[in-house]
């Protein structure tokens, strides 16, 4: 069995194949006829992948790594470091060709940095050519539990997911391309599952992306069991409708996470009460200059008239750290996490947060829906207040901040003082409180928001929420698992919002508690020792 | 060789769409085409990497140069119209 962090749950059976399988292992041989036959091969199947795809954007970076597997400049270095027939292996001279650009685009930093790992994608595609490894762009002819390292945007893009059963992935964290693309195709998905790249293909496993397990030759038994548990929580989910509420009665919020028009849609569909957090980033990030005023009143108002008569929580741009918009996050940073991102880019790009604060209060004028504005890694009580008085002063009646540094949940009797309302961002909270990077799957150990100190850093936050009565709530993927959300709900989150997707599981689960349970659930978890331990604890009280 | 300084109108510099529509042209020229910062080393316009790797940012000067050719003038006439413009806009 291989254990790994399950990020869209779900269990199938089914015979696994692997995906830009393991990097070739001893030499790998060819002369320069093949080397230039297989780099264009690779160009011709990234222009195919570029055709088939919808997005716009993804178009446009499949389009640019096909035209660098043809760049002129790598092959006239390829055919003077390859002039006497075969090369006995070709990886360093290509690591060499490509090698320089590489560090010159990341000595650039920004914007031409990232063009890096489109390098190394194209090079790992052409050395798993001539080592005769099958790569991205297969297509699936029947159901199958897709297996690779990692899954980047291109591959998923070169798939034919239509036949995958299941991602599994021997990298990547909760976050990764990966969970993301699964959830949105409502396949289980594991990630961060060590040792999976050694299974062969056509190995026949059980994948239940609820719990990371991965089961290979699963008995009878084994299946029917985990089958039925999943179907009874689907069950349960399907079963209750309405808005979100304990056993007892008491209402907990539950709110839809966004960040385009599609996933406003996927909220309204599940029936959320509102939208909890509108990502601003998209906008920004699709395009290569900073959007209209005009640009981004569009779009805010489409997610208005969507949810029309509904509270909808506005992030404003959270741009920097793992997602740098090249016109404003300009400067290299050492430590992005740490660096100029979320609010604090009012201190060099204030006026682009102006603007966007600008189009919020003009899209919003007139309209029938219940604004709430929140702002990204503030930290500070004088930060709150800036940002309050902005929001107030456009004629905005809601500001609110995401309460995701430590700083921000120690000190929040006076950071909330400030505004209306905290929101826990558990990704960050997490990743600040354990001083572990949530995309390294190394740490995944560390970066979990089940951790006793992550949860007493949101329960004193909250008790000074409830204290000077402003409303917290949690909009990070805490909020997606079910055990987890009732343990928030414990500490005194009165608001929980998620990816639509997991909407009705979490409400078919609260709906089986009551807010006592809750309670003595986050005790058992604040005074557990590991974050398993805090995990164990509170499941043997609400599954009791 | 025909050659001409233009600044770079693109608000992205000479990345991402830009870059592509100019490393298109210029492979399809006929005749060589390079570019690089006046005085400094120039590269071949048709390599996306090159081009990349020169960092150009919106308002740098760039100096384009074409091989001599039957249809050198047009082509640099048109590598400088690309550079010039702003695709974004």
């Amino acid at each position: 069995m291989f254990k790994g962090i399950g990020v869209s749950p779900g269990v199938v059976v089914g015979p696994i194949r692997k995906v830009l399988a393991e990097k070739a292992s001893g030499p790998v041989p060819a002369d320069i006829d093949q080397v230039l036959k297989a780099l264009e091969s690779v160009a011709t199947d990234l222009d195919k992948s570029a055709e088939s795809i919808e997005l716009e954007v993804a178009k446009e970076v499949l389009g640019a790594q096909a035209m660098m597997a043809r760049d002129p400049s790598v092959i006239e270095v390829l055919e003077g470091a390859i002039t006497e027939g075969v090369a006995f292996d070709v990886r360093p001279i290509v690591e060499e060709a490509f090698g320089g650009f590489k560090e010159q685009l990341l000595a650039l930093g920004g914007y031409f940095a990232e063009r890096v790992s489109d390098i190394d994608e194209i090079q790992s595609r052409l050395i798993n050519k001539l080592a005769g490894i099958e790569s991205a762009g297969l297509t699936l002819t029947e159901p199958t539990v897709v297996v690779a390292e990692d899954l980047t945007p291109a591959d998923t893009a070169a798939l034919n997911l239509k036949f995958a059963l299941a991602l599994l992935c021997s990298r990547g964290g909760a976050t990764s391309h990966t969970a993301i693309v699964a959830r949105g195709l409502g396949i289980p998905a594991i990630v961060g599952c060590e040792g999976v790249m050694q299974l062969v293909d056509g190995a026949v496993v059980l994948v239940d992306g609820r719990n990371g397990d991965v089961i290979v030759d699963p008995l009878q038994d084994e299946i029917a069991t985990r089958t039925e548990k999943e179907l009874k929580i689907k069950a349960r989910a399907d079963s209750i409708t309405g808005p979100g509420r304990l056993s007892d009665g008491t209402s907990i919020q539950l709110l839809g996470n966004a960040g385009t028009i599609d996933d406003v849609r996927a909220a309204v569909k599940v029936g959320a009460e509102g939208i909890g957090l509108f990502r601003t980033e998209l906008l920004f990030l699709d395009s290569h200059i900073e959007p209209t005023v005009g640009e981004q009143v569009k779009l805010y108002s489409e997610v208005f008239q969507l949810m029309a008569g509904k509270k909808v929580v506005i992030r404003t741009l959270d741009a920097g750290s793992d997602k740098p918009v090249p016109y404003i996050n300009a400067i290299h940073e050492e430590n992005p996490a740490l660096g100029v991102r979320g609010w604090r880019l009012t201190r060099t790009s204030n006026d682009v947060i102006n603007r966007q604060l600008e189009a919020l209060a003009e899209a919003a004028a007139g309209k029938d829906v219940k604004l709430w504005v929140m702002a990204p890694m503030v930290n500070t009580p004088d930060e709150a207040r800036d940002f309050a008085g902005r929001v107030r002063k456009l004629g905005m009646l809601m500001p609110g901040v995401m309460i995701e540094t430590p700083a921000a949940a120690l000190h929040a009797d006076h950071v909330l003082a400030e505004v209306e309302f905290g929101s826990f961002g558990t990704n960050d909270l997490t990743q600040y409180v354990m001083a572990s990077d949530r995309m390294d799957s190394r740490l995944s150990d560390m970066t979990t928001a089940w951790h006793p100190a992550v949860l007493r850093a949101i329960s004193i936050a909250s008790d000074s929420a409830a204290k000077i009565s402003k409303p917290v709530g949690v909009c990070g993927e805490a909020a997606a698992n079910s055990l987890l959300a009732a343990v928030l709900v414990g500490l005194g989150v009165s608001s929980l919002s998620m990816a639509p997707s997991a909407l009705a599981e979490v409400r078919g689960f609260l709906a089986s508690i009551d807010l006592d349970t809750c309670e003595r659930a986050a005790q058992a978890a604040l005074s557990a020792r590991s974050a398993s331990e805090a995990e164990s604890r509170a499941r043997e009280i609400l599954e009791g | 060789m025909p050659s001409q300084i233009v600044a770079v109108g693109s608000k992205v510099g000479l990345h991402a769409r830009p870059a592509s529509l100019l490393v298109k042209a210029a492979s399809t020229a006929g005749v060589a085409v390079s570019i690089g910062r006046p005085g400094e080393k120039a590269v071949n316009a048709a390599s996306l990497l090159s081009v990349l790797a020169l960092g150009v940012k919106n308002g740098d000067s760039i100096e384009v140069t074409v091989a001599d050719g039957d249809n050198s003038d047009s082509v640099l006439a048109s590598i400088v119209e690309i550079i010039a413009t702003d695709h974004d806009a």
